[in-house]
């Protein structure tokens, strides 16, 4: 079996990428889809230490974590959609009427 | 003794002690609230009931003190308590607070009833019977005031009393405060009676320093207690009791209208005739002797002080007595004979014959008020008379001749004479007060006044010999009063046509007569009911020896003698061959610059004003318009205080600390709150990624912190 260690290195590269994904990226359905990513290693890193602590608890998480996942992709593609028809860009720095 | 026999559970109605003071009050209350309505016979009754009630119990205390003579004290509440300080209101029963509310009571209830009717002509005469109301409302509280004045069992409450009647005398002389004597329109009444205040004020400003000292010294002002104390602070305390009795004859001289402060109560007679008579005779200017009477067992511990009060007494009595002779008004007569006749009780309390002086007290309370009235009765009647003639004279002439009439005083007794004829029973009345106040075997007078000259012949023969002299002076000045108004021809049509007054006005008289001719009875040589009656007070304490008034036959036979000389003269002058009218008094010729000394009061209201009332009011006028005005008011207040401020407030407080200091912190913090939020507004940039960055940022921190701490 492998070591720990393995799983949880792969779960901190994945969440690395992802969260470089969301503040480098523009494009508001790549950041959607780095946000998954982080969920995804998150998930990686539940499911590791649950299998390493012989505890069921690490992957009851990993479920919740996918119906959040789930139910946030239902709003978000909505939102996405929303911005898409005002902006006809999905540019996230194009949304920036908030500005001080 | 009678009083020996009587079985000890004799009537006790110590108790009802405190109604003497509430049945005024009821009266008085019952007159301002429900007077307007009553009606004068009304408001005459209840006031006149209020006070003879007091006398009724009055009396009943006189059988209680029979059976018990040892008296009572009767607390009615506690009033001050201050520490030290613990003084009650209560009332004192012994036999010379009872002598002293017989005679209020007594002489006062039977002057209301004389008021009834004199107030009911004299507020016609002036023409504002509204006031009538107020008179009885007054008079009630005189009697209230002073029933505290004798019957308080400290000096405090005593002083109450002494202060409410001060006030009543001022609020009755001037009771016309908008007229003269004479009726006309002037402030000389309200001026009169301010005079009778203020130089009260200097008398009760001794009394007040005497009530500290007592204070100080004794750490009460309860009688008993002060009496008790007195021999040992007396021995301690060197000078103490002396300051204490002769701060207290300031007081006296005040209220008893001695020298140097008598010059009030001739001016008082701007009152109405029975408050001349009640207040300023038979009462309240008797309260001084009271006080001395009371105050006996300090006063007999120096006698520095008796000394002095025997001499203040003496002289005033003479000198109060040779300004009669010379006066025209038939009340400044006898205004100056009862400075005279008060002049001889303060000698008599201050030589230590307290009882001869309470003796004189009491008959000259009964024969100066029938006196009093009587000339009232005299002034009513002139006026009735000087009425009758002006309404006469009215019916031929037209309207307006009434409203010129000459200005007519009815009290000057220039303008009477023969009215032994048309006023009989005054006339009869007034002889029977002059007689007893002459000294004439066997009327009051002579007792009470015989009885003080013979303890002046052994106490104090300077006294004696003032008072002896002011005796003749007194003879003298009735009589001639005698001749003057009522024999001879009426000099002026006002007396010829003068009527008698009514049986309300007389009837009073003929008690008071009564009195007048039968009081010696009280204290008859040998028999000595009143001696022995007022013993019972000073006996409690050991240090008095009371004088028995021995009867000194030598005494008694001189007097009389000066009485009927006097009298012989008066009837020289005055009796024998009658004047007319504007012809100068006869003694003027006789006697020249001293009879106009005399018939000017011996110029002593001008010398007060000259050396006194002038230079006080020229400091007042330099302290009001100087020292108050100028310097305070002008320079001190307007210059330096609130000038200096505005400088301040100018130079400083607007530029500096209102627009830099304040405003300039509030500006400030409004502008530093705007430029912060301009400067952060900034990071607001409205990328999303710049805020994730943030928040990735401090997630980064805080986990670092966690991890590494």
């Amino acid at each position: 079996m492998l070591p720990i260690s393995y799983y949880v290195g792969l779960s901190a590269i994945l969440f690395s990428i992802g969260a470089l994904g969301v503040l480098i990226r523009r494009n508001a359905i790549i950041i959607f889809m780095s946000i998954e990513l982080m969920l995804n290693a998150a998930n990686l890193a539940f499911v590791a230490f649950a299998r390493a602590h012989e505890a069921l608890s690490g992957q009851v998480f990993v479920f919740f974590v996918m119906t959040v996942a789930a139910a946030e992709v239902a709003v978000g593609l909505a939102l996405i959609v929303t911005i898409f028809r005002n902006k006809q860009s999905i540019d996230v720095d194009q949304m920036s009427s908030l500005k001080g | 003794m009678v009083l020996s026999e009587i079985v000890t559970s004799g009537p006790d109605f110590f108790y009802l002690a405190p109604w003497v003071v509430f049945f005024p009050v009821i009266g008085l209350l019952i007159n301002i609230i429900f007077g307007g309505r009553m009606g004068e016979k009304a408001i005459g009754t209840v006031a006149s009931t209020a006070s003879g009630l007091t006398f009724v119990v009055a009396v009943l205390l006189v059988l209680s003190l029979r059976a018990h003579p040892e008296g009572a004290t009767i607390p009615l509440a506690e009033w001050i308590a201050i520490g030290d300080l613990q003084i009650d209101w209560a009332f004192r029963v012994d036999t010379l607070s009872v002598t002293m509310m017989m005679v209020v009571g007594g002489v006062g209830t039977l002057i209301h009833i004389y008021a009834i009717g004199y107030m009911h002509e004299d507020v016609r005469y002036k023409n504002d019977p509204g006031r009538y109301q107020r008179f009885f409302v007054f008079f009630n509280l005189f009697i209230a005031a002073m029933m505290i004045l004798v019957s308080g069992d400290n000096y405090l409450m005593l002083f109450v009393g002494w202060e409410g009647v001060g006030l009543c005398s001022y609020l009755l002389i001037g009771f016309w405060y908008d007229k003269d004597t004479l009726g006309r329109y002037s402030i000389d009444n309200a001026q009169a009676g301010k005079k009778a205040f203020i130089t009260n004020r200097i008398g009760d400003f001794g009394f007040l320093i005497a009530g500290f000292l007592m204070f100080w010294a004794f750490k009460s002002v309860q009688f008993d207690t002060v009496f008790e104390a007195a021999h040992h602070i007396a021995e301690t305390q060197t000078g103490m009791i002396l300051a204490i009795t002769l701060f207290m004859l300031l007081g006296v001289a005040g209220k008893s209208a001695q020298i140097p402060l008598f010059v009030w109560l001739p001016d008082a007679m701007a009152g109405p005739t029975p408050v001349s008579a009640l207040i300023h005779a038979a009462t309240m200017v008797t309260a001084g002797v009271y006080l001395v009477a009371r105050s006996a067992p300090l006063y007999t511990l120096v006698p520095a002080a008796q000394g002095t009060v025997a001499l203040v007494g003496g002289i005033t009595a003479l000198f109060a007595a040779t300004i009669a002779v010379g006066q025209y008004d038939i009340k400044k007569v006898l205004a100056y004979s009862t400075i005279s006749q008060l002049g001889f009780m303060v000698a008599a309390v201050g030589m230590g014959a307290f009882v001869a002086g309470m003796f004189h007290l009491v008959t000259h309370a009964f024969f100066k008020a029938l006196l009093f009235l009587s000339a009232g009765s005299v002034i009513l009647g002139v006026e009735r008379g000087h009425h009758h003639a002006a309404h006469g004279h009215h019916d031929e002439h037209d309207d307006h001749a009434h409203d010129h009439e000459e200005v007519f005083d009815p009290g000057d007794m220039r303008n009477m004479g023969g009215m032994r004829k048309t006023m009989p029973v005054t006339f009869w009345l007034y002889l029977s007060g002059t007689v007893a106040l002459a000294g004439i075997f066997p009327f009051a007078g002579f007792w009470s006044k015989d009885e003080i000259l013979a303890e002046a012949s052994a106490l104090n023969f300077t006294v004696y010999i003032l008072l002896a002299i002011a005796a003749f002076f007194t003879a003298f000045y009735m009589g001639r009063q005698i001749w003057m108004v009522f024999f001879g021809e009426p000099k002026h049509e006002a007396a010829e046509h003068a009527e008698e007054s009514p049986p309300v006005m007389t009837v009073p008289l003929m008690v008071l007569a009564a009195l007048s001719i039968l009081g010696g009875a009280l204290n008859l040589p040998g028999v000595g009911t009143f001696t022995h009656w007022l013993e019972h007070t000073y006996d409690k304490f050991s240090a008095m020896h009371l004088h028995h008034g021995e009867f000194n036959l030598t005494v008694a036979i001189t007097s009389t003698v000066l009485a009927l000389v006097a009298i012989g003269i008066s009837w020289m002058l005055y009796g024998r061959k009658p004047q007319t009218q504007g012809q100068p008094d006869p003694l003027k010729r006789i006697l020249g610059p001293i009879f106009t000394g005399m018939e000017n009061k011996w110029w002593i209201d001008e010398l007060y004003w000259a050396v006194i009332l002038n230079p006080y009011i020229v400091i007042a006028r330099f302290t009001a318009d100087v020292i108050d005005w100028r310097f305070w008011h002008d320079w001190f207040h307007d210059k330096v205080i609130a000038g200096s401020f505005q400088w301040f407030s100018r130079t400083f407080l607007d530029s500096w600390v209102d627009q830099r200091g304040i405003d300039g912190f509030a500006n400030g913090l409004a502008e530093g709150t705007k430029e912060l939020a301009q400067r952060l507004s900034g990071i607001q940039t409205g990328f999303v990624r710049n805020y994730a960055l943030s928040v990735f940022i401090g997630v980064v921190v805080i986990l670092g912190y966690l991890i590494l701490q």
